[in-house]
């Protein structure tokens, strides 16, 4: 670990001047602390990688196999082959500038290489050398660079700086998605075995286990239980939820890490509770026990690896339709890939909410439905009695994350649901939220220790704009829909925003939860005081 | 400071003096009048369908929109039907907006530290620059058709007749062409002046803008103070047009020429370049496609063949530790 800079340090240290030297010529950073880890031997040998002896970022000569260039070369050509938009993006670009400053990693670091043309210049340089008559031909005046080792190390940091959050896509004129180059990128890296720790142990845990985090059935079982016997203290119901029933109406299927790490806890917690209060026909699998896919920051054949468990579960246990709960890039790969890589999921049924009877259309191809979208559908409906007052101590902001809201465009779902939930509800500015909204700055596999002075500075637009609404609504708790967000966001606020907490939506909704035969609560899900007075 | 301008500054100007010589001095015209406008054409038509055909050729396995609004779930959830569209009709319509009104620039923030906040204003700048630009292109274009088509068509007269609403000057001016030339030296400035545009800017972003202000001034300077022969102009233009090719008798100014170089070398300089954004804001998968992939099925061509973790293995891993802990196993 290396020591960051305090925040106000930090903040000063923000430098938007433009270096001397053309970006093709300045140095990248690979000292400790500016690099991820990279991926270990046995988890790539594990998942049939190319598996690369142990190395560091720092070294000098990262030992590239012999056919390096070659193997690039062919890669790239494949990929240029398979996706419309890497041809596109790569030809189309004006650099108008557009995008220059819409970054959260260059707001909060000041690096050119951070603005999302210069990170597709990384590649597109290369690309221009390689796959075009005019920089064939005239090279660097077309903007045109040989692939070198220095190219592939800046590729290794800079596709690595990226949380593929898709902002600089709202507003480029052509929709440039830097999600897409970064995608590119990282699986061209893979293919010399150059992957980060971060991404690749999760995946090898997922791939196994069932979940990223590498909780084995009986370990996962217990955690759920555990989590009972809280809510029976809180609640005085007992709650017995089943796993791997078959038979079941639906099977729920949500990020390993809320089983994990507090505060995601608190939201498993909620659901339970929930779906024990209107007696939900559901079960869990501890074999499809992981929402999120971090095979989405890997590849896309390792994305489709990862995610194929969800069908091939609800399949085996016959459910008739899937619930999913608050996870930011999970929904990015339910909504736009799940299907086209893993369909039909003609086995199962369009879902419809047993207790209201709303029919999900908007989800009769997956056969996924959104907590979000079931809640605000129950309250809508009057099925759930709510004491909102009991979240009376928050002040409650909402930070959309950036999946959902650009890669599905659930945005008031989940507002629908606080509302219903919480008497306190204030937004943070236009330009922060919805489609606007900043990450926060840990996304695609990012929430490693190794690089805290990026995370904090990456995290930073989106900090700022929680302290605008601390300073002047008294916000003190940031409500998110992502597990990533729930593990990020709380070293985020404790550094930039210290007196803001942060919740997933349906711990709020446990709070606020009137349930059936429940004794008189005098604390919340996390055993605090329901009301500050009361300490 | 990034000096790519200078680049193609050097190339421009090379380039005109080159028609200006070549058709000038050395009394090239048909060299410069008709065989390399046809060999443009060509290049330009070839050019663009391959570079089309080469984006078509690859798939789009993935619908993989941008959204930009309230999806489409329960009915009194509010959809926003053009930014986050789930039909063809609203893809249609955010491609038009965008395509026409340039909708996603229209959205530009500049972001700026203010004290210890950081603030993300507004601007239209960057718009309105493109906006001038593209639209007084446009027109432009538009207007030099009467040189090609006999009888002029009715479009082409209202809108000479709308672009040259001030009425001033003789001949009068239009609109249209000074604007082009403004909207281009704003963007010229623009990327040499802002330092960051500048950074990012290379000699090819720099190469189009400057060879479209020759053709402007080059232009410009031919209506409004040489006062160019018209009549000759579309004697030869037409011939072009008709396959009936000739000089007019007496030959043109090598101004003329140097004006319709610059032309012939963006035209078949455009398939090769960044200008193909003309033809790939339409193919734009993060712009062009409904986000309605949870309600339909969509096929990736090339879905691969993957090996999964099947229940069975993951079960044959833990089976011990799942009996013990009461989970249901298939094989006992």
């Amino acid at each position: 670990m290396v020591d960051i800079l305090k925040p106000e340090e930090m903040f000063d240290s923000i430098d938007y001047s433009i270096p001397s030297d053309r970006w093709q010529d300045v140095p990248t950073d690979l000292t400790l602390g500016n690099f991820c880890y990279p991926a270990k031997k046995k988890n790539q040998e594990y998942l049939g990688l190319v598996a690369k002896d142990e190395w560091s970022p720092a070294d000098d000569d990262w030992k590239l196999p012999d056919n390096w260039e070659k193997i690039i070369y062919e890669g790239f050509k494949e990929r240029l082959g398979k996706y419309r938009s890497l041809k596109i993006f790569m030809d189309v670009c004006v650099r108008c500038g557009a995008c220059a400053d819409k970054c959260h990693f260059f707001i909060g670091s000041g690096d050119p290489k951070n603005m999302p043309v210069l990170r597709a210049e990384l590649l597109r340089s290369v690309y221009r050398k390689d796959f075009t008559t005019a920089g064939k031909i005239l090279g660097s005046i077309a903007g045109a660079r040989k692939l070198t080792p220095t190219v592939i190390k800046e590729w290794f940091s800079y596709f690595y700086q990226c949380s593929e959050c898709r902002r600089c896509s709202v507003y480029c004129p052509y929709g440039i998605d830097t999600a897409e180059i970064t995608m590119m990128g990282r699986e061209l890296l893979s293919l010399l075995g150059l992957n980060i720790n971060w991404i690749i142990e999760p995946v090898a845990n997922c791939f196994r286990t069932g979940n990223h985090l590498g909780i084995q059935p009986h370990a996962f079982k217990e955690m759920i239980e555990f989590f009972c016997d809280d809510i029976e203290e809180i609640t005085g119901i007992k709650i017995n939820p089943s796993f791997n029933r078959k038979g079941a109406e639906i099977l729920f299927i949500t990020p390993s890490g809320d089983a994990f790490a507090d505060p995601g806890t608190y939201t498993m917690m909620g659901y339970l509770m929930l779906f024990e209060h209107i007696g939900l026909d559901y079960t869990l699998s501890t074999y499809a026990s992981e929402g999120g896919n971090f095979g989405l920051f890997t590849s896309s054949e390792m994305m489709k690896r990862l995610n194929g468990k969800m069908y091939a579960e609800s399949k085996r246990l016959g459910v008739k339709w899937i619930l999913g709960g608050e996870c930011g890039h999970m929904w990015r790969v339910i909504n736009q890939y799940m299907e086209t890589m893993n369909g039909p999921a003609d086995f199962m049924e369009v879902p419809v909410s047993p207790i209201t009877g709303t029919r999900f259309d908007n989800a009769a191809s997956t056969k996924m439905v959104h907590i979000t979208e079931f809640t605000a559908d129950l309250i809508k409906n009057n099925k759930l009695k709510l004491d909102p007052s009991r979240n009376d101590k928050f002040k409650v902001t909402y930070h959309d994350s950036c999946n959902p809201a650009r890669g599905m465009g659930l945005l008031d779902e989940p507002r629908y649901v606080l509302n219903g939930v919480c008497n306190n509800f204030y937004e943070m500015p236009e330009n922060t939220i919805r489609e606007q909204t900043f990450c926060c700055g840990s996304g695609s596999g990012l929430n490693t220790e190794e690089i805290m002075d990026l995370r904090m500075r990456g995290g930073l637009p989106r900090a700022n704009a929680v302290k605008h609404v601390h300073d002047k609504f008294g916000v003190n708790l940031l409500a998110t829909i992502c597990a990533i967000d729930r593990a990020a966001l709380p070293p985020l606020m404790d550094y930039w925003v210290p007196e803001v907490g942060v919740a997933g939506i349906h711990e709020l909704v446990g709070n606020a939860l009137v349930m059936d035969g429940e004794i008189e609560r005098t604390t919340d899900l996390r055993f605090e005081p329901l009301n500050e007075e009361e300490e | 400071m990034n000096v790519n301008y200078l680049y193609s500054l050097l190339a421009v100007v090379v380039l005109g003096l080159f028609a200006y010589v070549g058709a000038g001095a050395a009394g090239l015209q048909s060299v410069f009048g008709i065989f390399i406008p046809y060999l443009a054409v060509v290049i330009f038509i070839a050019g663009f369908v391959n570079r089309v055909m080469g984006w078509a050729k690859s798939p789009v396995p993935f619908r993989i929109p941008t959204t930009c609004g309230q999806q489409q779930s329960l009915d009194w959830f509010k959809q926003n039907k053009i930014d986050n569209p789930s039909t063809m009709f609203g893809v249609i319509a955010r491609m038009f907006l965008e395509i026409v009104l340039f909708r996603s620039l229209f959205k530009n923030t500049r972001t700026e530290i203010v004290g210890n906040r950081i603030s993300y204003k507004w601007v239209v700048w960057l718009w309105l620059f493109a906006i001038l630009f593209h639209y007084s292109f446009l027109a432009v274009v538009v207007r030099h058709l009467r040189f090609f088509l006999e009888p002029v068509p009715f479009f082409v007269s209202s809108l000479e007749q709308i672009d040259g609403i001030l009425q001033v000057g003789l001949p009068g001016v239009f609109l249209s062409g000074v604007t082009l030339l403004a909207g281009a030296l704003l963007l010229l400035l623009r990327r040499i002046l802002i330092p960051k545009v500048n950074y990012i800017s290379l000699a090819a972003d720099y190469f189009p803008l400057l060879l479209i202000i020759g053709i402007s001034l080059t232009g410009l300077m031919m209506r409004y103070f040489t006062k160019v022969d018209v009549v000759k102009i579309k004697e030869l233009t037409m011939g072009l047009a008709t396959f009936h090719v000739g000089i007019p008798e007496g030959g043109l100014g090598a101004l003329f020429y140097v004006h319709l170089f610059f032309v012939c070398i963006l035209v078949a300089y455009i398939p090769f370049s960044k200008l193909m954004h003309m033809g790939g804001v339409f193919l734009s998968p993060t712009r062009n496609l409904a986000n309605n992939s949870r309600m339909k099925r969509h096929i990736n061509p090339w879905n691969p063949e993957v090996k999964f973790h099947t229940y069975d293995e993951y079960e044959d891993d833990f089976r011990e530790k799942m009996i013990e802990a009461d989970l249901p196993v298939e094989k006992e």
